[in-house]
């Protein structure tokens, strides 16, 4: 596609990366056929394509992002089902990381979304002040007549019954079950998460439980969030900072002792640790270090194999013939692009894995996306509940926390991590979400 | 660059008043566009070289509003354009200066399924694909397949009496609509055709699909649905030469057996793809066939060994049959997302559509290329061979200074060998913009005058769609078009 920037006129490095992004699109629409907002709104303007042109005439002018503009691009998910689908490989991500990096820059917000925004940028990093705030939470649902919708949406979504904290989420190193000949099976770093420790604290748990029964030694990190929130809200600064302290903590790991893989248990924060380089590329000193741990990520399922599972698997054969249905998180099948690892597995422990129809759309957590877009959000995840519930499943799993808390409250059957399942069937506890059951 | 009509200044003169009174027509503010930023979102369409910012754009959510919409323009003597996804590659959704966009995109509604009598209704802004989704749990399938299907509206096929690659067995566009809803230029809902083939009457119908446009705006359709085959296989052939496989496909065809899709990719083409979509191409081939057999298991053992007698008979140098529906969806995905994928090669293209007999392909495709080496333009060869459909994709770089005016000069001399040769200017794409000042290549100017008379009968001060299809007048009016001033042009 043709663009109009100006001759002459400097740009910064961003700008440029985008003018090449621009120049792959050729504006075929085939985008459109899958992204969920356009499927809702049905305007061309809540589509990949139709933002790509918004973006792409602000920046070519050199305009301010303006209401407008900001309201079509505040919509987008960065689910990035366009990028699967696009044929031309178009990089999606990058631009609407640049566009939402702009915004930020230059966009005056009206005060309340602001306090909001930087209030969620601030607390859902933290897992100590989230905690807190969580269990305030129910003074607020008293409250709740008076609450902007926003935080309406907030209260909505905060868990009935909040877990206590998990001892394995504190730093340590958690040493092999099982001692092979040859040494350890490998050893890798854990990093707990922030969002996801407070909600879901057996995730962690059932990961070390997993690896360590598998012969890996785990070592998990004293650093907490990946930064994936912020950079989402366009707060590249924030993201950077947090990123960095990511970085350091383990690559000084990696210093101690070699990691074979760096896990990571919620696909939100893979897509963003993956691209760890892409976040870095300006910056010299960082680039190097940030590309290496980006090569050392790896999610969950990828890291386990079949082959591991079948030689661990417990004689009760708790999965054998269950009905469980995959929800493939945006970030695990576009932004990873690991579409068939975690059905691979579930398989190999004996479940009758089923897909729901239109798996390719986003269930509307995306990120902080169903506390900035209720409205949006709600929709979608109305839809997935239709899709999943036309499976008849007796289990839901799923890889990322995110789509857990977003879907949870409104299914009937448990759903749990893709990692409980594969830490019960080889030994480890029953989830808790089956409890009752 | 082709010439577009002059917007009338006179209707600019009124926007706000038209902004205004199509605000309160609509009783909401969030249907109607007025934005100069958002505006420029709906300058374009799957032909990106051409565009203008439209004046208005309304995104319509039901035919009540459509028909008060169109009444509004008829009565005021604004222009309009339906559009769907946007996705022509023809231009069809190319707005004008002066012209409301009605856009039907949010109609994207599956209003009703007879599995019983093998019909579905729906609104016109429904996706391709998604009609087939919906019915999938029956059995059934809608036929026609154009390549944009996952994004491209029923409306808009309706619109272009659109093709695709199993339009070889099953037929286009207009062999599978039995009724619409349609809305005239006057605002009022006319229901035409009904559940069945074949009604009573004028074949309405018949006059509606591929009217580009011109002549209304269908708001709803119900559909034929098929039964799905019981399995079908594609079958990938590669040859050293684009004339081998040619050569290849008219025999195939000459037998009468036919197979329920020959789709042909040359070399460019194959190497686009496969990195996509990592499908199994032959990238060392030349050119490749995708044939697709279906039926029972017994049929197609039986097809793909005719077929595949037949290729290595015309020289074929591999040959590969897809292992599993996997498999074979990625094969189509790959053919299916061609025209996109040639961006992973060239910034730009431009898409031809002409159409030939069978039997011409080879000598056709030698000529294409020797008009793009004289021109210097790679092209890319991608099309539904079987029925002789062809889509050289021209591929340039709209950077370079006034390239678009060669692109379009190459594009031209394609379009008069595929005429010469016995075939059209336009398979499935439609006339749109692109084909538009073509039209005298097969149509004299009698031809053309019943054509505008027509559309004079629908749309009598020529509002809908204008700009496309029939040559400009050298004043820069649409030819057919009643200036009040100065009468018939």
């Amino acid at each position: 596609m043709q663009t109009f920037f100006k001759d002459g006129v400097e740009r910064d490095p961003a700008t440029q990366r985008s003018e090449a992004i621009f120049r792959s699109c050729v504006h075929c629409g085939l985008c459109t056929g899958t992204c969920p907002t356009y499927q809702l709104l049905g305007d061309e303007l809540d589509s990949p394509r139709g933002r790509i042109y918004l973006l792409k005439d602000m920046l070519e002018n050199d305009r301010k992002p303006t209401k407008d503009v900001v309201e079509h691009l505040d919509r987008c998910l960065s689910c990035l089902a366009c990028t699967t689908t696009c044929p031309s490989g178009v990089d999606y991500m990058h631009l609407i990381d640049h566009g939402r990096q702009v915004i930020e820059r230059d966009y005056q917000r009206p005060l309340p979304e602001r306090l909001y925004r930087s209030f969620l940028a601030r607390v859902l990093p933290r897992p100590g002040l989230f905690r807190w705030l969580l269990r305030l939470a129910p003074l607020g649902a008293w409250m709740r007549p008076v609450l902007p919708k926003a935080l309406k949406a907030a209260l909505a979504l905060s868990p009935d019954r909040l877990p206590a904290p998990a001892g394995t989420d504190r730093p340590g190193v958690h040493a092999p079950a099982q001692m092979n000949a040859g040494g350890t099976r490998g050893r890798v770093a854990l990093f707990p998460g922030c969002a996801q420790q407070v909600l879901e604290p057996e995730i962690n748990a059932s990961t070390i439980r997993l690896l360590t029964r598998l012969g890996y030694e785990v070592e998990v990190l004293a650093a907490s969030c990946c930064g994936a929130l912020t950079h989402h809200m366009g707060k590249a600064t924030q993201a950077e900072a947090t990123a960095t302290q990511m970085i350091d903590t383990v690559l000084n790991a990696h210093d101690r002792a070699p990691l074979d893989a760096l896990v990571i248990t919620a696909s939100g924060c893979g897509t963003t640790v993956k691209d760890y380089g892409a976040m870095f590329q300006d910056h010299p000193a960082m680039k190097a270090r940030a590309k290496q741990v980006a090569g050392l990520a790896q999610d969950i399922t990828e890291l386990v194999t079949p082959t591991d599972l079948e030689a661990s698997k417990h004689q009760d054969a708790m999965l054998e013939g269950m009905q469980v249905t995959y929800h493939s998180a945006c970030s695990m099948q576009h932004g990873q692009k690991i579409t068939t690892a975690p059905k691979t597995l579930l398989r190999a422990l004996g479940a009758q894995v089923r897909e729901p129809a239109e798996g390719h759309l986003c269930c509307g957590s995306a990120g902080t996306y169903n506390l900035l877009q209720p409205e949006i959000a709600g929709q979608l995840r109305d839809r997935k509940l239709r899709n999943i519930a036309r499976t008849e499943p007796s289990l839901i799993a799923t890889g990322n926390i995110g789509c857990m808390k977003q879907l949870e409250k409104g299914v009937e059957v448990p759903l749990v991590h893709t990692v409980q399942l594969l830490d019960w069937a080889t030994g480890g506890p029953r989830p808790h979400q089956l409890d009752g059951r | 660059m082709l010439n577009l009509p002059s917007p009338r200044a006179e209707v600019l003169d009124r926007r706000q008043q038209i902004a205004r009174d199509l605000r309160a027509l609509l009783g909401r503010d969030d249907l109607l566009i007025t934005s100069a930023n958002e505006l420029k979102g709906y300058e374009t369409d799957g032909l990106a070289c051409y565009r203008t910012v439209p004046m208005l754009a309304v995104l319509a959510e039901d035919t009540a509003q459509v028909a008060a919409v169109l009444r509004y323009c008829h009565d005021n003597e604004v222009p309009v354009m339906a559009r769907g996804a946007g996705t022509s590659l023809a231009g069809g959704a190319l707005p004008q200066q002066d012209t409301v966009v009605l856009g039907l995109s949010k109609m994207n509604e599956i209003l009703e399924v007879c599995a019983e009598n093998q019909t579905a209704r729906v609104q016109a802004g429904v996706t391709n694909r998604n009609i087939s989704t919906a019915v999938d749990d029956l059995g059934l399938f809608y036929a026609p397949d154009p390549s944009s299907q996952i994004a491209c509206t029923i409306g808009g096929n309706v619109a272009m009496n659109s093709g695709g690659a199993h339009c070889l067995k099953y037929g286009v566009t207009t062999n599978h609509i039995l009724g619409v809803t349609f809305v005239t230029m006057e605002g009022a809902v006319v229901e035409i055709g009904g559940e069945a083939f074949d009604l009573p009457g004028y074949d309405l119908l018949g006059l509606i699909v591929g009217a580009e446009g011109q002549l209304g705006v269908v708001t709803e359709v119900t559909v034929r649905l098929m039964p799905k085959p019981e399995a079908a296989r594609p079958l990938l052939a590669g040859f050293d030469s684009a004339l081998d496989a040619g050569a290849c496909v008219a025999a195939i065809m000459a037998t009468g057996r036919t197979p329920v899709a020959i789709e042909f990719m040359d070399r460019p083409a194959i190497l686009a793809c496969e990195r996509f979509t990592g499908a199994g191409y032959p990238t060392d081939a030349q050119a490749l066939l995708i044939i697709e057999v279906e039926g029972s298991e017994a049929e197609i053992e039986i097809e793909l060994a005719f077929v595949e007698a037949m290729a290595r008979e015309h020289g074929a140098t591999s040959i590969s049959v897809a292992e599993d529906i996997v498999s074979a969806e990625n094969i189509w995905k790959g053919r299916k997302s061609a025209f996109g994928a040639i961006g992973q090669i060239s910034p730009d293209y431009l898409c031809m559509d002409g159409t030939i007999p069978v039997t011409k392909l080879p000598d056709v495709l030698e000529q294409i290329y020797a008009i793009g080496d004289r021109y210097g333009f790679e092209i890319a060869n991608i099309f539904h061979a079987g029925d002789g459909n062809m889509h050289p994709l021209i591929m340039y770089d709209s950077h370079q200074p006034g390239v678009l005016d060669r692109v379009e000069d190459c594009g031209a001399e394609i379009l008069c060998v595929c005429v010469e040769a016995g075939g059209c200017i336009t398979g499935e794409h439609g006339v749109g913009i692109e084909k538009r000042d073509h039209m005298p290549l097969m149509f004299s100017p009698e031809d053309l005058e019943q054509m505008k008379a027509l559309k004079r009968g629908f749309d009598p001060k020529w509002l809908l769609n204008g700009g496309k299809v029939f040559p400009l007048t050298e004043t820069g009016i649409p030819a057919g078009q009643i200036d009040p001033t100065q009468g018939l042009h």
